[in-house]
């Protein structure tokens, strides 16, 4: 998971510049009791064969020729011109952005929300946590069945639920509606990943703040936007990055459930790849969308990273 | 790729002394391959291995492995476009000398069917699967209800739709959620209109065949259909793999469903009471001022086997495919509800599931002075993919039939 290098990485600037205490009162900027570089070559030699070898072919593929048969021919940057004068990728492009943007905003709330509440201690909030997990458990296939099952407009539950509520049985018929489905259906799946983390998050603010705050005389909504909020600011970052790389990498909802359609509505850019690599067989401008689309992921959580001040990973509780 | 090469080898072992590996197309009718292939090892040297993979991964697991060391000796293809990619890298046995000199081969299949598996002339693969020609199927119950005719012309058509419309019933069944069953409407509508010559040049690789007047007739004609609700509101989230569209059918909720012979099968799995007392077919209707011959049919003639250029058992599988022309491989077949392409299967329709249905298919493709290859099947997939797309844009109403000519023109 693509968290794991940013989260473990060691804040050496950070830590020269000002003195933190921390739990063995170690000396500062200093790397005693720290795992020696031998301890990440298991996990960086996985890393570089599953990884960086596959990346770097794809790479590779997006300067030829090749249709899965026989063997590839340079293409030169023929595949790359093409991707920037192509309507197509355009809109897959745009659609992304567009599903993600929905996604963000419509999982990081609730997210949010739910897993402060669950971060509660009765024991009442444990189990509906645990029931509330159970999306995640299952596998993005069966859910994209299930949820294609109910929302069939003549058979589907929203034959009869969806006058009720105001909503058009039609609703994977139509542009905006298959969009915001395939933006629901991952929504409900991974919401309880990204509300475990918030719990975790809530969890680690130490009480003694609230204590504080409300000695102060604040109530339950200035404890939230002064205390938990700001607390919780890098675990928003972790959550964020985590869900904008997710979203920009949907594929098999988008393949179940609307097939990209209807028209191209719903053709996000890993789809378009697929439909490219393996229903048209040209790999090679296939590899070029999918470099492009490392690119875009890993240019918008570098941002992201940067401009949310997580690079420097400075403790959320200093000064305690 | 190499590690999807890799992968799509796992299970095949091919080579290995005697034996031949097979793909296989896997759905309900794969018993019937794995019986003939349990009888052909019983007396070959060679044993023949069946691959039977999964009809959605079929095509993307067969490429991955033609394009690896472990690709299989013999596999199931639609003929047509869909082996194009494989002849022109020569990886195809060329069968039209061994099919002219082999009198069991030669005569033993209807040959229209022989041809249209082929590409340039050449023959490329043996049949080995039912016929399936796109028939319009029809809920006849609904049909006497309304005290309507199953149409044979445009004017029909019509009349039925506002009819079906105004009683609050679906004129046509049509999964739109899946693309291809749209694709069936601009087959047989281009044909009606313009004969079928019009798709031969497209087919050849002349795509300025799109611009020829038929073509944009017949996508117009797509949007006065949809515009005039003959397919209901709402079947771009409709599909055919789900049974949604069959579901239409025989709940009595749409009238007529234009569809491959397997809705037959289907209809029989799914409602087997519907498909005995109510389903009817019928033949596609003429187009006023259309040039193309009401018994025209599209669809797939039927499913080949063809032999991997790089095998090291010709002579085995060759041999193989010899079976596919005995009778007691077409009466299996039938015993299947499948209709055999060989020249003498109507003798054999009665110890079919519905004989009027088997003999209704069999003399349909018969009499039928052409037969187009689904579009899909019969283009290469760098055409085959676009037109699917810019189809569903058309009936989705995100294009018009002008975008829908000029689009497809613009496909390489």
């Amino acid at each position: 998971m693509s968290t794991t290098p940013l989260a473990t990485k060691p804040a050496q600037d950070a830590k020269a510049a000002r003195p933190v205490k921390r739990g063995g009162g170690r000396a500062a900027g200093s790397n005693v009791g720290r795992p020696h570089v031998g301890w990440a070559l298991p996990g960086l030699l996985f890393f570089a064969v599953f990884a960086i070898a596959p990346l770097a072919l794809a790479v590779y593929l997006s300067f030829c020729k090749w249709n899965g048969l026989n063997s590839p021919t340079s293409a030169g940057l023929a595949n790359w011109t093409r991707l920037f004068k192509d309507h197509d990728f355009g809109q897959a492009a745009w659609l992304s952005l567009l599903l993600t943007t929905i996604s963000w905003a419509f999982q990081t709330p609730v997210a949010l929300l739910l897993g402060v509440w669950a971060a509660g201690r009765r024991r009442g909030r444990a189990l509906l946590s645990a029931i509330f997990f159970i999306p995640l458990l299952l596998s993005t296939t069966a859910i994209a069945m299930l949820f294609h099952a109910l929302l069939d407009p003549n058979f589907g539950v929203i034959k009869e639920i969806g006058p009720w509520i105001g909503v058009d049985p039609n609703v994977m018929g139509t542009s905006t509606g298959a969009l915001l489905v395939v933006a629901f259906v991952g929504g409900w799946q991974f919401m309880p990943f990204h509300t475990l983390i918030y719990q975790g998050g809530a969890r680690q603010i130490p009480e003694v703040l609230y204590q504080a705050a409300s000695l102060d005389g604040a109530g339950m909504l200035r404890q939230f936007f002064h205390v938990t909020l700001p607390q919780l600011r890098h675990t928003v970052t972790t959550s964020s990055v985590l869900m904008i790389v997710g979203s920009l990498t949907y594929f098999d909802t988008v393949l179940i459930m609307t097939k990209g359609g209807p028209g191209t509505d719903t053709t996000i850019l890993p789809y378009l790849m697929y439909r490219t690599g393996f229903q048209t067989y040209d790999l090679g401008y296939a590899a070029a969308i999918a470099t492009a689309l490392v690119v875009v992921a890993t240019s918008l959580s570098l941002v992201l990273v940067r401009f949310s001040g997580f690079g420097t990973m400075r403790s959320t509780r200093e000064g305690m | 790729m190499v590690m999807a090469g890799i992968l799509a080898g796992c299970g095949s072992g091919n080579g290995g002394g005697g034996s031949i590996t097979a793909y296989v197309y896997g759905d309900d009718e794969v018993k019937v391959q794995q019986a003939a292939v349990a009888k052909f090892n019983k007396t070959s040297d060679v044993k023949v291995k069946l691959v039977s993979v999964p009809g959605t991964d079929y095509v993307n697991k067969l490429r991955s492995a033609m394009g690896s060391p472990s690709a299989p000796d013999v596999f199931f293809n639609w003929g047509g476009g869909s082996i194009k990619p494989y002849v022109d890298a020569g990886q195809l046995v060329d069968l039209t000398s061994t099919v002219k000199s082999d009198a069991t081969l030669k005569n033993g299949f209807l040959p229209p069917i022989m041809t249209a598996g082929g590409l340039g002339g050449k023959v490329y693969g043996v049949p080995m699967r039912g016929m399936q020609p796109v028939i319009l199927f029809y809920n006849k119950k609904l049909f006497a209800e309304n005290s309507l005719q199953a149409p044979r012309t445009w004017e029909d058509l019509q009349k039925d739709v506002t009819t079906f419309k105004s009683r609050g019933i679906t004129p046509f069944a049509l999964g739109g959620s899946d693309k291809w069953p749209e694709l069936m409407w601009m087959e047989y509508l281009l044909d009606r209109i313009g004969g079928p010559g019009v798709f031969k040049k497209i087919q050849a690789g002349d795509s300025a065949g799109w611009s020829d007047p038929a073509v944009l007739k017949a996508a117009s004609t797509v949007r006065q259909l949809v515009d005039s609700g003959a397919f209901g509101s709402n079947f771009n989230s409709v599909d055919y793999g789900n049974g949604g569209a069959p579901t239409l059918l025989n709940k009595g909720k749409a009238a007529m469903h234009l569809m491959g012979s397997w809705e037959y099968s289907t209809q029989l799995g799914k409602a087997p009471e519907f498909a005995r007392k109510d389903l009817a077919w019928t033949t596609f209707p003429t187009v006023a001022g259309g040039v193309g011959d009401v018994n025209d049919v599209v669809g797939n003639p039927t499913n080949y086997w063809s032999v991997n250029a790089r095998t090291k058992h010709k002579d085995a599988a060759i041999k193989f495919l010899k079976a596919m022309a005995a009778e007691s491989y077409a009466k299996s077949l039938i015993a299947d509800g499948e209709v055999p392409t060989t020249s003498n299967a109507a003798s054999l329709f009665s110890s079919s599931p519905n004989p009027k249905f088997s003999k209704y298919q069999y003399d349909m493709v018969q009499k039928a002075p052409s037969f187009t290859l689904s579009w899909d099947q019969a283009l290469e997939p760098q055409i085959a993919t676009p037109l699917l797309t810019e189809v569903s844009k058309l009936f989705a109403g995100k294009s018009t039939p002008e975008q829908f000519v000029s689009a497809m023109k613009a496909v390489k």
